[in-house]
């Protein structure tokens, strides 16, 4: 029995803000499906099926919000999924919604991710309560600075490489109008001169935190045919997980993500995806996770990621652009940046990306990840249908 | 429309159901139940292809608890597992699902609730609409007396007819020893007009997991798998004031979808975790008096949040185990008053 393609042919986005105050829960998250509706051409009407992801509910104080947004998202009489996979959601949801297109359960349909955090504080909200968590682990920061030290001391990589990954997704916001941050005047100095928040992490090495929604439709062959805009097509796509903490566990390159990729790549027929994959939109909540996922990802051996990012080989010019649209470092609607990433994977093979884009890309990475470093989705999306 | 592939529910487990389980955690909870449906199918974590789990951040009252759940299933090395804030039901829905794309042809579906640390009934009104409803902090109970006295103003039901539902199902737990409430008691007095505590689910905690595999793969897990023919769930409105409480146009249509009304079943497992919601299902999903109703007892008997309606159809796939049937509709609800509702049906081969 073979997979019916999925193809995505609308993308939506909310210009990523600090605090959306003007609308609802429910008007983000339809101003951003409406988009990705307006951009496939299709009404509520022409959507079977919904799929919506995003963090922990407390990050809202909403429980369950996929019971509130049913009418916001025109779900009524529909089928309605919510996906809860922690950071990687965004990229999970997606998987999801196309696997019931690649099934042949639904013709078409609509999949969105969003994170209003200005309705809570997501810091506090990540920081467990003792005695699930020892104090001053503060936010994700506390947790994952001490596997960016272990990568530095592993690698030999100097200290400068975590700024140089800001600096440049932060200019490459520049040309997204959707990104959160567009710091105009940014330079390396200033990168490099911002408060240290939790060593080797700098206050411009972070994501900001954001309120944004993410939406896409995704359909089969015969949506794909009636797409007035190009299609992305899905080549390959997989979820892996792994325990939080064990004996053995490598926090700097987890085998969960190894195995994603690895499952993407044969799914897609990718042999070499420094060679043939022509942009990557990567989860780097903290800059230094930009070599650590090159190395995890296989675009870099062991030990060498650092070393692409320093030659500018991940620039937007560069031979292996990552993040073009400026990434999690410049905007950070928690639940939907992993969505963002995909869909920003599919702007690119679509041709779409407006001034990010790529030149020329065929075959783009969108990926995420969540947890402790445990949770991996990933898809690789083509400008031509797979060819198997 | 018939699903691409033949998927079954080879294995299901589930907690005994009680008022409190101070001295377990979630995992702790969870461990045996995952255990209990491996070793019934031989199956080991490593030979399962997709796992999915269902739970609620509100009820475990922290961020991201499904992670810790995953201690439990031992994943490493990783494997390919997803995780929705829903009942178990419609985890099961997402395995179904993936098995349906060919790349799975196992998995593992679980899901897990402890209601006990929080007041549930302040709980669940943090579902509702954040900006108008939220606020006035509705309970799940209130709500459904409002359901339960449009009924009778509507003449569907009357008071001893819930009592008679309530009384039912609870004389059918007697045989289910996980059940919480076993065997029937007294209605007692009103909780909120015009439901009495008898008309209403225990409180409680417990966990299920169940085991799907498809075609060629549920030959020697199984003696009389439980074949799925058909599954679907529907969401309505969010707001009661645009509904008809008296009718579930969502589980009809589920169920239409889902093949329900192609031939008649023998046995329906309900997520009606009051008496009077059993009365609206028993019409939408046209059940008469040949359908046996909730021979577990139902969530009546016992009602672990979040796992109560992936029991439903662990009970069910469990009565064609054992032979006691032949074509069950199992259902889940979600949210205030049925506004989502699943429908599956399984079917057991001739024996």
């Amino acid at each position: 029995m073979s997979k019916e393609p999925v193809a995505v042919v609308g993308i939506g986005q909310t210009k990523h803000v600090a605090a959306r105050h003007d609308v609802s829960i429910a008007g983000l998250v339809r101003e951003a499906a409406q988009r990705a509706l307006d951009d496939a051409t299709l009404t509520w009407a022409d959507i079977d099926a919904v799929v919506i992801g995003k963090a922990p509910d407390f990050f809202e104080g909403l429980m369950m919000p996929e019971l509130y947004l049913a009418d916001a998202l025109g779900a009524v009489g529909k089928p309605m999924l919510r996906v809860h996979t922690a950071g990687s959601v965004g990229g999970s949801t997606a998987l999801v919604a196309a696997n019931l297109v690649a099934a042949r359960v639904h013709g078409t349909v609509l999949t969105l991710a969003f994170e209003k955090q200005s309705e809570s504080n997501a810091m506090w909200g990540l920081s467990l309560p003792i005695p699930f968590q020892q104090p001053l682990l503060a936010g994700a920061g506390g947790f994952f600075a001490p596997h960016v030290r272990a990568y530095m001391r592993r690698t030999g990589a100097p200290d400068t490489v975590g700024s140089l990954v800001a600096y440049k997704d932060r200019r490459n916001a520049l040309l997204n109008p959707y990104a959160h941050l567009h710091e105009r005047d940014i330079t390396l100095e200033k990168v490099q001169a911002s408060p240290m928040l939790w060593d080797p992490i700098r206050y411009s090495e972070t994501c900001p935190s954001s309120d944004g929604a993410c939406a896409m439709v995704l359909t089969d062959r015969a949506g794909a045919a009636r797409s007035p805009h190009p299609p992305a097509w899905v080549h390959g796509g997989a979820m892996r997980s792994e325990p939080t903490l064990f004996a053995g566990k490598d926090f700097v390159s987890p085998r969960a993500g190894k195995d994603c990729a690895a499952d993407v790549y044969r799914q897609a027929g990718i042999a070499d995806p420094r060679r043939e994959i022509d942009a990557v939109e990567m989860y780097v909540p903290f800059s230094w996770y930009e070599p650590m996922w090159l190395e995890n990802l296989g675009f870099a051996a062991e030990g060498e990621g650092w070393k692409l990012t320093e030659s500018g080989v991940t620039e937007l010019d560069g031979d292996l652009p990552v993040n073009p649209s400026g990434g999690v470092l410049s905007t950070n609607p928690i639940g939907a940046s992993g969505m963002i990433r995909f869909a920003e994977a599919a702007l690119q093979v679509r041709g779409r990306a407006g001034e990010h884009q790529v030149e020329g890309a065929r075959r783009a990475l969108g990926h995420a990840y969540g947890g402790g470093s445990q949770f991996f989705s990933m898809w690789l999306v083509g400008s031509e249908p797979p060819s198997r | 429309m018939r699903p691409a592939r033949d998927v079954a529910v080879v294995a299901f487990a589930q907690t005994d159901h009680r008022r409190r389980t101070d001295e377990l955690s979630e995992v702790e909870m969870l461990m045996p139940v995952l255990h209990e449906v491996l070793d019934r199918t031989g199956l080991k974590t490593s030979d399962i292809g997709f796992t999915c789990s269902g739970s609620s951040d509100y009820l475990a009252g922290r961020a991201f608890s499904f992670t810790m759940a995953l201690d439990g299933v031992g994943a490493w090395p990783p494997i390919a597992e997803s995780h929705v804030e829903m009942d178990g039901a419609w985890a099961l829905y997402e395995a179904w699902v993936k098995i349906l794309t060919g790349e799975a042809d196992t998995a593992l579906v679980y899901s897990y609730g402890k209601s006990s640390p929080g007041e549930v009934r302040d709980v669940l009104t943090r579902q509702l609409d954040p900006y108008y409803l939220a606020p006035l902090w509705p309970d799940s109970v209130a709500l459904a007396a409002l359901q339960a006295q449009a009924l009778i103003d509507a003449g569907d039901t009357d008071e001893p007819a819930l009592a008679a539902i309530a009384a039912s199902s609870r004389d059918s737990a007697t045989a289910n020893p996980h059940a919480q409430v076993r065997g029937s008691r007294p209605q007692g007095d009103y909780l909120v007009r015009p439901l009495r505590t008898g008309d209403c689910p225990p409180v409680g905690d417990g966990a299920a997991a169940v085991i799907l595999a498809a075609g060629d793969t549920v030959r020697g897990l199984c003696e009389r798998p439980a074949w799925i023919r058909g599954m679907d769930h529907r969401i309505e409105a969010h707001g009661l004031g645009v509904r008809d409480l008296t009718d579930s146009p969502s589980a009809r249509l589920a169920a239409e979808r889902a093949g329900a009304f192609e031939r008649p079943v023998d046995t329906a497992e309900l997520h009606a975790p009051f008496s009077s919601q059993e009365v609206v299902l028993r019409k939408a999903l046209r059940l008469d008096d040949s359908v046996r109703v909730n021979p577990s007892g139902g969530a009546l008997a016992a009602n672990p949040v979040m796992a109560a309606g992936l029991i439903r159809i662990g009970e069910a796939a469990a009565a064609i185990h054992r032979g006691e049937s032949d074509r069950v509709l199992a259902h889940a609800t979600s949210g205030p008053c049925l506004q989502q509702n699943l429908v599956a049906v399984l079917e057991g081969e001739p024996s």
